[in-house]
């Protein structure tokens, strides 16, 4: 797979490292445990267009928010997270 | 001998001396074992997979089935390599496999008999009971029964390597098509690669002998060749097979760089995998001739028509003098006129009416319905009833395009009626499917198809050019009739997996009705061929027998990789200890001359101990390291720690959110040991944070968590916390970073210093820039891992040696991890035993530390009620004789059970100062057992004893040495 690095381009995924499926909003800190739960546990898991965190360990260190479709692993985007 | 005087693209003058089976031969440059073989009238070569059939020679390349052979000895003994595909070289030795004691008498051939148990699914059928037969008896006798060959036993000599290439146009295949293609694309200065998995390009030109521009089609070869071979960018690898296609644009290829040679040069690889990622691909991968299912057409002598004409034209062998050529197309007939032409009596057997024709002996309308022969052919039956005295059957069933690389990526061939083939589906993004791949058969499409395709690629990749002038070729006749089997016994359709129709019809009967069903009932299909030549003959049965068509009945589709690939190719250099970087700290050479031993700890290695002459082993080194410490001064190589730089106005504020306890309200020149908890509340990391001043800090972790600390803080930074203006570096690699402990310490720093290194001026937890004795310029952190007076120095790595000896001229002895553990179990300190993902911060006794008047990452997590839990298992002490890491805790009395486990020991040492065996441990309700004894229970070593539980710290727990 490659995925175009917004900061170093098009690389080859052995460069990134990923957790997977980028998670929601981190709660506030008086939210309820329910909220925790969902943040830290709940995922989707699409065939389709899927939201993903993958960070450029290899290259510019920057974590990437990344759509990518689980089906055809075409990646429509690539953002970093702090831009 | 059947080789002829003249013709081919063999070179005479160069004789090469071989052994099959351990008889001499001779063959000549440019024969494969295969052609060599042929050439010296071998035809026995090889015995089948299940049955231990007889076989010989069937194709020409890749796809052969037949015959797998062992090469050369020793450590460079290879298995299953196909004698089609192995290149010839002076001395090779070359054994036939899967035989027993002979190829030409095989005891295993007795499984022929048993065929009616051996059918379809047999191994779900006959060796059923009893139950425990299967493991012990069956699977073992079929193993050693059904075979390949065997591998070396030896490590492999030889180096392989990686190797990526990022290309234009990258050209799969390097026949007509494939050489049109990557002419058109490189005229237009596209970057091209050509790769072919055969040692000389040219593909089927060279196996035929057909016309360009009115001359023989091996001269156009050459000119394109070197025309290529003169562009800059452009690569030509031959030898090069493209197995695989990956995601986006990536292919996987192996290139056998030495495999045609005895043994590598030096600093040659024996095989180099390549990565190549190219935005365009033209795939021209040509076409393979399938087989005719008919009885007896395994023999030694049946071979592939295009096979036949390809030994003869390229190799100069007449593989033989009594040829019947079974076709239902018109290719075979010019297998037919090229037989006659060099001399043999042919006999053309074409279900077709046919016309008569000058120098062959025509049987038009007929089919083979069976073969004779023992160990080689010697006639061959017909359904007119008629037998034919014949020394080699050309069967010619059609073509199937090489179209693997265009399904790697999901796409499924359909089935074209009118050329009775299976063309590609939609291929991956970015490849096009051009000439015999595509359907398209004959040298005049081929060369315009590939040139066509070569230009558009060059163009979509972002180049310009014009149209290539295509050269002059014929459109070659290529009718054909559908003929897939003909009715009877041992009809064979997957020759290196030995399913015969009657297999097919079987599974279809029993309800395997299914493509994907009957593929793993039969396994048809599923050699290491991938069927190429069995697929397509087996699914037409397959439709027969359910009623279905061809392309109702559909077909599997093929995975990488598209010929078996080594596994040493694709390790690269990477193997043993070069299997990961190994990384060494500053001091390691200083530490090897003073007698260290290394551990591996992650990609580190660590000096372990120190040895010294008469010590009869570790553990003397140890205790004198320890005890050396507590009574004077010992330093250790601590650079492994992780150490990064978090700066900016900030950084106090992200420290904050990643550790659970306070840093903004440390000082600067001052150091606090931080917990940082995961989100889902348990321990990640421990370690220490000095604030070097108002917006710097210098954070250290554990060896093993270095890069997932990092990877933490970036975490938290740029998806968390954004808005934070703070840079994160690891400096882990640029300090050299010694911890000098013991009462003595300070007098060792004394000397080594001119700083004032007293209680007043540097107290415990205070860090300052440093000046050494030489001039070394550094850092110096008043910091304790053991309970001892202790202070951590850092200087850039190459001081580090000149450090070492001051401190060690000082009086301080160097000591290594293990004494390092011991003294840091002597103090209660947890380490990768106790923070092993599964503990919070209270089960560490930490957990006075989490902040209150703070949000941090973890901190709502780890107030679930399950983490706070007082059963929980917490860290104690223990003491008793026997203690051994990894022993379970038990009530005294209770039985060893799951239900009754109550925590587990997660260190253990003998401790010199306290004379004693003592260890940690994680245990339920720990703090409330202190003072009682428990059962130290290890099923594993099969030991039992009692300790007694105590507190954790074992030396000083008041802190006065620390602080002293």
């Amino acid at each position: 797979m490659r995925i175009p690095c917004p900061l170093c381009g098009e690389r080859d995924a052995a460069e990134f490292s990923t957790i997977g499926s980028a998670p929601p909003p981190r709660p506030s800190a008086d939210a309820p445990m329910e909220d925790w739960h969902a943040y830290l546990h709940l995922r989707d898991n699409p065939a389709g267009l899927h939201a993903e965190l993958w960070q450029h360990i290899h290259g510019c260190r920057q974590w990437l928010r990344v759509m990518r479709d689980t089906r055809s692993h075409a990646v429509a985007s690539a953002e970093a997270c702090r831009p | 001998m059947t080789r002829l005087a003249t013709c081919g693209l063999i070179d005479r003058a160069q004789t090469l001396r071989f052994t099959f089976d351990g008889r001499a031969y001779q063959g000549h440059a440019g024969d494969t074992l295969a052609s060599a073989l042929l050439a010296n009238g071998v035809r026995l070569v090889g015995r089948s997979f299940k049955y231990h059939r007889p076989r010989g020679i069937w194709g020409l390349g890749s796809e052969e089935p037949n015959v797998l052979v062992e090469l050369r000895d020793g450590a460079r003994q290879e298995p299953n390599t196909r004698a089609t595909t192995a290149e010839l070289f002076e001395g090779l030795s070359a054994r036939s496999q899967n035989r027993w004691p002979s190829l030409r008498f095989d005891v295993m051939a007795l499984n022929g008999l048993l065929g009616p148990l051996l059918s379809a699914g047999f191994y779900y059928k006959t060796f059923m009971w009893p139950a425990a037969f299967w493991e012990k008896v069956y699977e073992p006798l079929i193993r050693r029964a059904a075979g390949l060959g065997r591998a070396a036993t030896a490590p492999d000599p030889d180096r392989y390597e990686r190797m990526h290439a990022h290309c234009d146009v990258l050209v799969v295949g390097a026949g007509p098509t494939g050489l049109a293609a990557a002419l058109a694309a490189a005229r237009t200065g596209a970057r091209v690669i050509l790769a072919d998995e055969d040692f000389a390009l040219g593909g089927r030109l060279l196996a035929e002998r057909q016309e360009i521009d009115g001359a023989p089609a091996t001269g156009w070869v050459a000119r394109v060749l070197a025309e290529l071979q003169n562009l800059p960018d452009v690569t030509l690898l031959p030898r090069t097979t493209i197995f695989g296609a990956f995601d986006h644009g990536t292919y996987g290829a192996v290139q056998r760089v030495a495999d045609h040679l005895a043994e590598p040069a030096p600093g040659q690889p024996r095989q180099r995998a390549w990565t190549i990622v190219a935005k365009r691909v033209v795939l021209a991968a040509g076409a393979v001739e399938r087989p005719i299912a008919f009885p007896g057409n395994d023999r030694p002598g049946v071979m592939s028509a295009a096979a036949a004409r390809g030994y003869l034209h390229r190799y100069a062998v007449l593989p033989g003098r009594r040829a019947v050529v079974f076709t239902a197309g018109d290719d075979g007939w010019r297998t037919a006129l090229a037989l006659r032409d060099a001399g043999a009596e042919v006999t053309v057997v074409d279900p077709r009416d046919r016309p008569a024709c000058p120098g062959l002996r025509v049987v038009a309308g007929a089919r083979v319905v069976g073969t004779g022969g023992r160990l080689c052919l010697i006639s061959v039956r017909l359904d007119t009833g008629e037998a034919i005295a014949a020394d080699l059957l050309a069967v010619s069933g059609g073509w199937n395009p090489t179209l693997h690389l265009a399904s790697h990526q999901g796409g499924r061939p359909h089935w074209d009626e009118a050329l009775a083939a299976f063309l590609p589906g939609t291929p991956p993004p970015g490849m096009a499917v051009a000439g015999a791949a595509a359907g398209r058969f004959t040298l005049a499409a081929c060369l315009a198809d590939g040139a066509a395709a070569g230009l558009q690629a060059a163009r979509d990749a972002g180049h310009e050019g014009q149209p290539l002038a295509l050269p002059r070729a014929d459109d070659e006749p290529a009718g054909l009739r559908a003929l897939y089997h003909v009715p009877g016994r041992k009809a064979f359709v997957d020759f290196q997996h030995d399913v015969t129709a009657d297999d097919i019809a079987l599974a279809a009967r029993e309800g395997f009705r299914s493509v994907e069903h009957a593929k793993r009932y039969t396994t048809l299909g599923m050699a290491t061929d991938q069927g190429r030549t069995a697929n397509v003959v087996g699914l037409a049965i397959l439709a027969e027998a359910t009623g279905r068509g061809i392309a109702e009945t559909g077909t599997t589709i093929f995975r990488p990789p598209y010929t078996p690939v080594a596994i040493g190719a694709l390790a690269g250099a990477q193997t043993g200890p070069d299997f990961r970087p190994t990384r060494l700290t500053p001091l390691h050479a200083w530490s090897a001359r003073h007698g260290a031993s290394f551990v591996t700890t992650g990609a580190w290695l660590r000096p372990e101990w120190y040895a010294r002459p008469g010590e009869a082993g570790w553990r003397d080194s140890v205790d004198r390291e320890v005890l050396h410490v507590r009574r004077a001064a010992g330093f250790c190589d601590v650079s492994t720690l992780g150490k990064i730089e978090v700066v900016g106005p900030g950084a106090a504020a992200l420290l904050d959110f990643v550790y659970a306890n306070d840093i903004s309200t440390l000082k600067p020149g001052r150091i606090r040991y931080g917990l940082m908890l995961r989100e889902d509340g348990f321990v990640l990391d421990d370690g220490t944070c000095a604030r070097l001043s108002e917006n710097r800090f210098f954070v250290t972790t554990t060896t093993a968590n270095a890069a997932r600390v990092m990877q933490h803080l970036e975490y938290a930074h740029q998806v968390l916390r954004p808005e934070l203006d703070v840079s994160i570096l690891s400096v882990t690699d640029a300090w050299a970073q010694i911890a000098l402990a013991g009462p003595r310490a300070r007098d060792v720093l004394a000397q080594v210093t001119a700083q004032d290194v007293s209680n007043a001026a540097l107290p415990h937890m205070a860090c300052t820039e440093a000046v050494f004795a030489g001039g070394l310029r550094g850092r110096l952190y008043r910091l304790s891992f053991s309970g001892e007076l202790a202070f951590e120095l850092g200087v850039p790595p190459d001081d580090a040696e000149a450090l070492a000896d001051r401190l060690r001229a000082a009086g301080a002895e160097p000591y290594g991890t293990e004494a390092l553990g011991v003294l840091r179990i002597e103090k209660g300190h947890a380490g990768g035993g106790e923070i092993n993902g599964q503990t919070t911060a209270g089960n560490l006794g930490l957990g006075r530390m989490l902040s209150r008047r703070k949000e941090f990452i973890g901190r709502v997590m780890a107030q679930r009620p399950a983490l706070v839990d007082p059963a929980r298992p917490v860290l104690v002490g223990l003491r008793g004789d026997g203690l051994r890491t990894g022993a379970h805790l038990l009530e005294p009395g209770a039985a060893a059970n799951t239900a009754n486990d109550l925590g587990h020991v997660t260190a253990s040492c003998w401790s010199p100062h306290l004379q004693a065996q003592i260890g940690l441990a994680l245990l339920s309700g720990g703090q409330a057992r202190i003072g009682t004894r428990i059962r130290v229970y290890d099923a594993l070593r099969g030991q039992d004893g009692e300790a007694e539980v105590v507190a954790p710290v074992f030396i000083d727990p008041e802190g006065t040495r620390t602080r002293a």
